[in-house]
């Protein structure tokens, strides 16, 4: 495949520049080559300037994410040839504060994951002469989808309500603490639900559904809210039925 | 449990109400709306319905259709305004207008259905 | 300062317009289906009004079906029917998102979630018509 494909993509340097703005490039449409590959081209030769977070380059590592013609995707996956003839569109995720470039600032996400306490919660310790955990398929089962996340964090760029809700958790955080509630090794569901049945942690999710469709990973984190709005909501009836059974 | 969100509570009643919604309203609104008005379908009669209304199983059965499908209107009426038209900061006047409505016609709907003769 | 860690002044906050839900498809989509509810509730308001006409007697129920006959309101109830189903069918479309069913070790198949909820509700229909054409 020859020819030329065009970019049009967001520069925004904080120190100069009141607002983003879109610079185009002409880079070369080759049928292997991703729009990771066409934004390595403009640094390497066009504009070293262009900012930009990249790592493994095969869909592991989560740092790739930008929107492609208002698409969250990661870049790594995202073909050129897809978009013959273009021009394509890329700008940094949606609903995060743009830091330079196609670079945003996820702090925000990072608080939020934190508050979802992701590791295992144990009550009583094992001690280590008892030996490992034991677990049958069907209980990883009941998990191992949620586990999959790369923390992309494509699903925050796909959600409306988290960027029109500061304090919602989001969906990736939420999925994250019901990985670990579902895990029949870990006792912490109750501490999570402290922090994530608060009126805006997870109330605020209408099922909008578009986490799950640019989820790379298949994690549906959609699905994974759904079932912590049970679990939370069976948490609530039986506090009202056993007020003097919680711990 | 810091502090107990009443969320879950009122997601139950949407939930619920969404079932009833879901299950029933179609064809209470295909054929006491659409159908016998328009003469598509022969209705019961004037004394027909009047009978059917006077069981207290279809009264029970009346009250719920009309009252947990307002709940159901009211959580999810009162996101889409959060949503919809980003308002959320007047949200006590927005969950007054939405939970008390559905309220209001709750109390409508037990008055109505009481005092059939 | 609510939600975020501190920030740079210096990054950028894209303002979210008030129309981000015309921007995409599945946003409209969404939108529509959170709007059935207002449907939803426009029936309950014909019901109401329907019970009250039918115990006002026979003048004020017939004076009322003459109303449901308008143009107006033909067209809006028939809006009303097309919500209604939408909300319906969506609804049950969404129902296995919550419940992950697993029987013997593997999980089930959406399909079979989905498909007893419109049987359940082609059930409850045609119960629902015969109680009432017959009597």
């Amino acid at each position: 495949m020859t020819g030329k494909i065009t970019l049009e993509v967001t520069r925004y340097h904080p120190e100069r520049d009141k607002e983003p703005g879109l610079q185009t490039y002409e880079v070369p449409l080759r049928k292997e080559w991703v729009v990771l590959d066409a934004l390595n081209y403009v640094k390497d030769k066009v504009d070293g300037s262009l900012s930009f977070r990249w790592s493994c380059r095969m869909g592991i590592c989560g740092s790739c994410g930008m929107m492609v013609n208002g698409e969250p995707k990661l870049t790594c996956a995202t073909f050129l040839a897809d978009y013959a003839p273009g021009p394509i569109r890329v700008e940094p995720m949606k609903n995060f504060p743009i830091l330079r470039d196609l670079i945003v600032e996820v702090s925000d996400f990072l608080v939020k994951l934190g508050k979802a306490k992701p590791w295992l919660i144990r009550e009583e310790e094992r001690p280590l002469t008892e030996g490992e955990f034991l677990q049958t398929p069907a209980q990883l089962d009941t998990f191992k989808q949620f586990s999959m996340c790369i923390n992309c964090l494509l699903c925050y760029a796909a959600c409306p309500v988290y960027g029109l809700d500061p304090l919602f958790s989001g969906p990736a955080a939420i999925a994250l603490a019901q990985r670990y509630n579902a895990d029949s090794r870990d006792q912490g569901a109750h501490k999570r639900l402290d922090i994530l049945s608060h009126s805006d942690g997870i109330w605020a999710c209408t099922l909008v559904g578009e986490c799950t469709e640019v989820c790379p990973k298949n994690v549906d984190p959609a699905g994974a809210i759904q079932q912590y709005k049970l679990t939370a909501t069976k948490e609530w009836v039986k506090s009202f039925l056993i007020p003097w059974g919680r711990k | 449990m810091s502090k107990r969100s009443n969320e879950p509570f009122l997601w139950m009643l949407f939930s619920t109400g969404g079932v009833v919604a879901a299950m029933l309203i179609p064809v209470h609104l295909f054929l006491f709306v659409l159908a016998f008005p328009l003469g598509l379908l022969d209705g019961p009669s004037y004394q027909g319905l009047l009978s059917l209304l006077r069981h207290p199983f279809a009264r029970l059965y009346l009250f719920v259709l009309c009252s947990l499908p307002l709940f159901h209107w009211a959580h999810r009426f009162r996101y889409t305004l959060y949503d919809g038209l980003q308002i959320k900061h007047l949200n006590e006047l927005i969950n007054t207008f939405c939970y008390g409505g559905a309220i209001l016609g709750t109390v409508l709907a037990a008055y109505l259905l009481w005092t059939t003769p | 300062m609510p939600g975020s860690a501190q920030y740079s002044p210096k990054t950028f906050r894209t303002r979210v317009s008030t129309y981000w839900w015309l921007d995409r498809w599945p946003y409209l989509r969404f939108i529509l289906r959170e709007l059935s509810s207002v449907f939803v509730a426009w029936f309950v308001v014909i019901a109401l009004l329907q019970i009250k006409a039918l115990k006002n007697g026979p003048a004020v129920y017939e004076e009322f079906q003459q109303w449901l006959r308008s143009p107006t309101l033909v067209v809006a109830n028939v809006v009303t029917l097309l919500f209604v189903i939408f909300h319906a069918v969506t609804w049950f479309n969404l129902t296995p998102k919550a419940m992950p069913l697993r029987v013997g070790g593997k999980r089930v198949p959406s399909l079979f979630i989905v498909a007893p909820s419109y049987l359940v509700w082609l059930a409850i229909s045609v119960t629902v018509a015969w109680i009432v054409l017959r009597g």
